[in-house]
């Protein structure tokens, strides 16, 4: 059966090529340091699969590699970007005068590998469950979307390949290099901060959090537990940059004990309200990077924080509107 | 008490920028020793954290196909082409991108659309092609601006749609943690259907700073020179 795992594999194997192409970068500027970073990432997102994930979390295909192993690289790999050790080459590709050119011959044609992606990956996410082979199920349950992506990553290499017919297929890699030595170090950053979300919570933040909540929120304040739960939603994704982080906080601490016990606020409302509002604070914190510094470095924007100031509006507006929300939907 | 030492680093370490991975991962352990947790438990956290969190990484798997991609021209066949399309403005273009970002996302389809698939290969060359259509030029200024833009409908667009969708990573969290701390049994899909006025709200809000950006990038055209100035 094809699960999730493949998946992480071939991932791994895209960050452990990048990492072997730059060992070999004689012109890279931080060449070994860059070499050993993608490669411990590489090597960790497939060792991932056989290690133990946290409790409560689907269990490993065999958990054989102690996860304590896996941590002390994934932190090594952690200190080796966070000290500035890492940075991006320079990839030899096409000038834009190459570009255009290939754009007026090319024409609409190039937008098909492009297409393939969306089209190949709802398709197995909604169809994929039900391929059998031999009255087996030829896709883990629950993983169809995560395989749907790979293999339309895949699909679109390959119609890629045959429509640009380019003399060396493994420009794509150089170019895939070029795109993901511009990310660096934030393509870390997600896993890191749901660690932290991990440890917070093993250290008792949510519970002190809580006591403090105690001693502000006057007994029958509706209104000020509402905007507690709310700012405070927002607050700690601004810091932690991860509103599921935060939910575990925040809902212990103002959530379930204030507005659900003592004042009577309907759960589902007011739980899916709160997470919203601390959606409001993930716009607005570079600790979001896959969504905040990934896109500006990607799109190798001269302010990288260009994103973040043209979201901030939006959020606080929105998180207004969401406390008006958590005011009335809850408590009708 | 203590414990929030944690918190407040990682507050200090943005504030004097220090790189956001190392504070991350400093803070964590910080709270971690602090909160009484044992080293070999800390070691262990990230280890299982990092693996069961992998699936964001897998974003970057399209990263091959696009530089291909790039290496040929879509970027500029999608400037062409929009800069055909008469009455298409950049803030019309990215209204319609956030609306079928959330639309589908609602639907569980978050993998239309993205930061590597979408928007940097077609969506902000789109954006950019429109301006160059009504503006013959886009100095660098307004360049920024619709990367920005065309970055931010994608994030408020998925964010403010994936939340409607019964079995969305955000959702399932808020069941699943309820549930087995406080002894409910949560309907996930109340959880979603109470998404939905936010993600109207959220539409409306966006929408109309979206539609006002054209407005923002003709002022900033007219404060931009012509031509950079040169001798009298």
């Amino acid at each position: 059966m094809i699960g999730a795992e493949w998946i992480y594999w071939l991932c791994g194997g895209f960050f452990f090529i990048v990492g072997v192409q730059i060992a070999f970068d004689r012109e890279h500027p931080k060449r070994w340091t860059n070499a050993i970073f993608w490669c411990l990432l590489g090597a960790s997102l497939c060792a991932g699969s056989f290690v133990a994930g946290p409790a409560g979390s689907p269990a490993a295909l065999h958990p054989t590699i102690p996860s304590w192993l896996l941590g002390g690289a994934v932190i090594v790999t952690a200190l080796i970007a966070g000290f500035g050790l890492t940075g991006p080459g320079t990839v030899r590709t096409t000038t834009e005068a190459e570009r255009e050119a290939s754009a007026a011959r090319r024409r609409n044609l190039l937008f098909v590998p492009a297409l393939t992606i969306p089209a190949v990956t709802v398709l197995i996410a909604i169809e994929g469950g039900r391929l059998s082979i031999g009255g087996h199920l030829l896709l883990v349950a629950g993983t169809q979307t995560l395989v749907g992506l790979g293999v339309a990553t895949i699909a679109a290499l390959v119609v890629g390949w045959a429509l640009l017919r380019p003399k060396n297929p493994a420009v794509a890699f150089t170019e895939g290099r070029r795109l993901l030595e511009s990310i660096g170090w934030a393509a870390l950053l997600p896993q890191m901060l749901s660690t932290l979300g991990l440890l917070f919570t093993q250290a008792g933040v949510g519970t002190q959090v809580g006591v403090i909540v105690h001693h502000i929120v006057p007994e029958h304040s509706r209104v000020l537990a509402v905007i507690v739960y709310a700012l405070g939603m927002a607050g700690f994704t601004l810091i932690m940059g991860n509103a599921f982080a935060a939910f575990p906080i925040m809902t212990a601490a103002v959530g379930w004990p204030i507005l659900v016990q003592q004042m009577g606020a309907h759960p589902a409302p007011l739980f899916a309200i709160g997470m919203l509002a601390g959606f409001c604070g993930t716009l607005c914190t570079p600790m979001a990077a896959n969504f905040n510094l990934v896109p500006p470095a990607l799109l190798e924007m001269r302010d990288k924080y260009g994103q973040i100031k043209v979201q901030i509006p939006t959020a606080i507006l929105l998180l207004a509107v969401n406390v008006c929300f958590m005011l009335i939907f809850p408590f009708r | 008490m203590i414990v929030l030492l944690g918190v407040a680093l990682v507050v200090v370490g943005f504030a004097l920028r220090i790189n956001p991975l190392l504070v991350v991962t400093i803070a964590g352990i910080v709270s971690a020793l602090l909160g009484g947790v044992s080293p070999l438990h800390i070691l262990e956290a990230f280890g299982s954290g990092f693996a069961s969190s992998r699936s964001i990484t897998l974003a970057f798997l399209v990263l091959p196909v696009i530089g291909l991609l790039e290496r040929y021209g879509l970027q500029q066949r999608a400037k062409t082409l929009v800069s055909q399309a008469a009455g298409l403005t950049a803030g019309r273009l990215l209204l319609v991108y956030l609306f079928v970002r959330q639309l589908t996302a609602a639907f569980g389809l978050t993998s239309i659309g993205g930061p590597a698939q979408m928007v940097r290969p077609v969506i902000y060359p789109m954006a950019e092609g429109a301006v160059m259509r009504s503006h013959g030029r886009v100095p660098e200024p307004v360049t920024e601006a619709i990367k920005a833009h065309a970055a931010a409908a994608d994030t408020i667009g998925v964010f403010f749609g994936e939340d409607c969708f019964v079995a969305i990573g955000s959702v399932l969290l808020i069941t699943a943690y309820v549930d087995a701390n406080y002894h409910l049994k949560l309907d996930a899909l109340q959880v979603a259907i109470w998404a939905v006025p936010t993600a109207i709200a959220a539409f409306l809000i966006h929408g109309f700073r979206l539609l006002r950006l054209d407005a923002r990038v003709a002022a900033m055209m007219a404060d931009s020179p012509e031509q950079p100035a040169s001798a009298q």
